[in-house]
């Protein structure tokens, strides 16, 4: 990041001032004042203060009442059904889309470049056009939901939809993240190791997964968080059952139709709360990563 | 021995694949699919009847203007923030950062709460508001505004990286040989991040056009006046007018046709932009 910056006063390694920051006034790039002042206004329009609404809405409730709004038995299965099956969407796809980014970046195969282009397609496609296809394609008369039909399976309508959508928005984050890391893989490591003896199966877990692990997991939690605040690709295929198949951002919905404010801000801050702990895991994730590649 | 052990290899090797594959099309690619086998349904009359249809032509409009507004502002944004954070070194930078991807960590209907908590009948400004006969939530500022939310990291977390790693000393040469900051800008820094630029605004766009959950919570669902493209399809799905609703579903799935497409082929000619997309 050093790169970026621009204070003239420092060549080569001279002795730095007690205090590292370089020094104003010495700039040779102009507009620092009048774009920085910009962004920091804009942010805080836009984003900062909207959200400080939440917090300080909440917080009227009193912390008494707050607790049973967001521990009310119908507010608390919503929580669980949208943190719960965003992890198993998440989890899903840290398997397939392991697989997936595997094959993308090791296999030649026809048609990969199309395969490849179309892993976007779900951070492209509109969330109520996925959720509206979505349900179409898993509904009992379906495509896929009559081919399951017979299996006893049902998808559409019930927490299995939740999942299916999920997985779905959730896909992408796991397979681009896997894919420039399964690129850079040595793999004189594994010819080494098969060499030596190793089976396939001992190659990859003794020595591409330990390279890869961090990443794979921060591609999951990239998709988890996206995932568990979920809305548009949900509600189509969810069936919205109370206590069943409803989500929390539903749950959000139906209190502010009902102009029960407070309560749903109340659940908007459980929410966030958790989404940002979650941001901070993440980049604390990505650290250690990339870390952990240096090191090798 | 060697063959034995090949032939087992073989088959993992397809079979892999297989599944690879059969879970792209079944989760991915069919979706894709049955959004045109279903908006074909009924014969490509009552395609077009439904895409000709009043209320969907008011909704396009409406989505057309709320990108043609957002856009614009999140790439002016972009580029300032970007300008601050990649050339210059100063406290904090980090915390804005992070303030800049925190739309992406909201729920979108959060997103559109927040803007009800602010701006909505009982919210900070409502009363002011109301005296003064201004409305923004349920109508077309409250939609512009929640999209612009939802929108506002694309273009900066494009520009961030890629003006990181090129630097200033572009920039510095041109200053130093005489241009004013404002030439240095469009003569040197621009041209240099141009297809960065447009893949953040490819991005932001199909976005902003695509935008429901954010969007659902603030417009109010009036038909014809503050009904999006995708509010739309709701309605008519609700209605179980399916064509209709996979036929406005078809005009946003060919939007995201058109930006995976440009975005591939910018990725090809530029890889470096495909790091930065990575990360977001």
């Amino acid at each position: 990041m050093s790169e970026g910056a621009l204070t003239l006063p420092l060549p080569g390694p001279l002795p730095a001032p007690a205090t590292a920051r370089p020094r104003r006034g010495f700039r040779v790039v102009p507009g620092f004042g009048l774009t920085l002042g910009y962004t920091l206004l804009y942010v805080s329009l836009i984003v900062l203060l909207p959200l400080s609404a939440a917090f300080v809405r909440s917080a009227e409730l009193g912390p008494e009442r707050f607790w049973q709004v967001v521990t009310a038995p119908r507010v608390l299965a919503s929580l669980r059904l949208s943190f719960g099956s965003a992890l198993l969407a998440a989890g899903i796809n840290g398997i397939f889309g392991f697989v997936i980014a595997w094959a993308l970046t090791r296999h030649r195969f026809p048609f990969r470049r199309l395969f490849d282009a179309i892993i976007d397609l779900p951070f492209a496609l509109p969330t109520a056009v996925a959720g509206i296809a979505l349900t179409a394609l898993y509904a009992p008369s379906g495509w896929i939901g009559q081919l399951l039909q017979p299996l006893g399976i049902r998808v559409a309508y019930t927490p299995l939809g939740v999942v299916v959508a999920l997985a779905f928005v959730s896909l992408p984050f796991v397979v681009r993240t896997l894919q420039p890391v399964l690129g850079d893989l040595d793999r004189e490591l594994e010819r080494a190791a098969e060499t030596l003896g190793a089976s396939r199966f001992q190659t990859f877990i003794w020595v591409v997964l330990p390279s890869i692990w961090p990443t794979l997991l921060t591609g999951v939690a990239l998709g988890f968080s996206r995932a568990v605040g979920e809305y548009g690709s949900v509600i189509f295929i969810a069936g919205n059952i109370p206590m069943v198949s409803e989500i929390a951002p539903l749950m959000i919905m139906t209190k502010l139709e009902q102009y029960q404010y407070a309560e749903a801000t109340a659940i908007a801050v459980v929410m966030l709360l958790a989404s940002f702990a979650l941001m901070f895991g993440i980049n604390a994730l990505q650290l250690w990563g990339q870390r952990r590649r240096q090191v090798r | 021995m060697i063959r034995a052990q090949q032939i087992p290899e073989e088959l993992g090797r397809y079979a892999l694949l297989g599944i690879a594959l059969l879970y792209l099309v079944g989760l991915v690619a069919l979706p894709l699919a049955i959004v045109f086998v279903e908006a074909l349904a009924k014969g490509i009359g009552s395609y077009v009847t439904a895409l000709l249809d009043p209320y969907a032509l008011a909704a396009m409009r409406l989505t057309l203007l709320t990108a043609a507004i957002v856009v614009p502002m999140n790439l002016v944004f972009g580029i300032a923030a970007a300008w601050a954070i990649a050339k210059f070194e100063f406290r904090g930078k980090n915390a804005l950062i992070t303030a800049i991807d925190l739309p992406f960590a909201v729920s979108p209907v959060i997103s559109g709460l927040i803007y009800v908590l602010m701006f909505g009948a009982q919210g900070w400004f409502g009363p002011w508001l109301t005296a003064h006969g201004i409305r923004i939530i349920f109508a077309v500022p409250g939609i512009i505004l929640a999209t612009t939310f939802v929108t506002l990291p694309f273009v900066a977390r494009e520009l961030i990286p890629l003006m990181q790693t090129q630097g200033n000393d572009e920039e510095v040469t041109a200053l130093s040989l005489g241009a004013s900051g404002w030439q240095t800008f469009r003569l040197v820094t621009l041209p240099n991040i141009r297809w960065g630029l447009l893949y953040g605004v490819l991005l932001c766009n199909a976005r902003a056009m695509g935008e429901f959950g954010a969007v659902s919570v603030v417009s109010g669902h009036v038909r014809g006046l503050t009904n999006t493209l995708p509010l739309h399809i709701e309605i008519l799905h609700s209605e179980y007018n399916y064509v209709g609703a996979f036929a406005a579903a078809s005009i946003l799935a060919m939007l995201a046709l058109v930006t995976m497409l440009a975005k591939t082929l910018l990725e090809r000619r530029h890889p470096e932009l495909r790091g930065a997309a990575a990360r977001s």
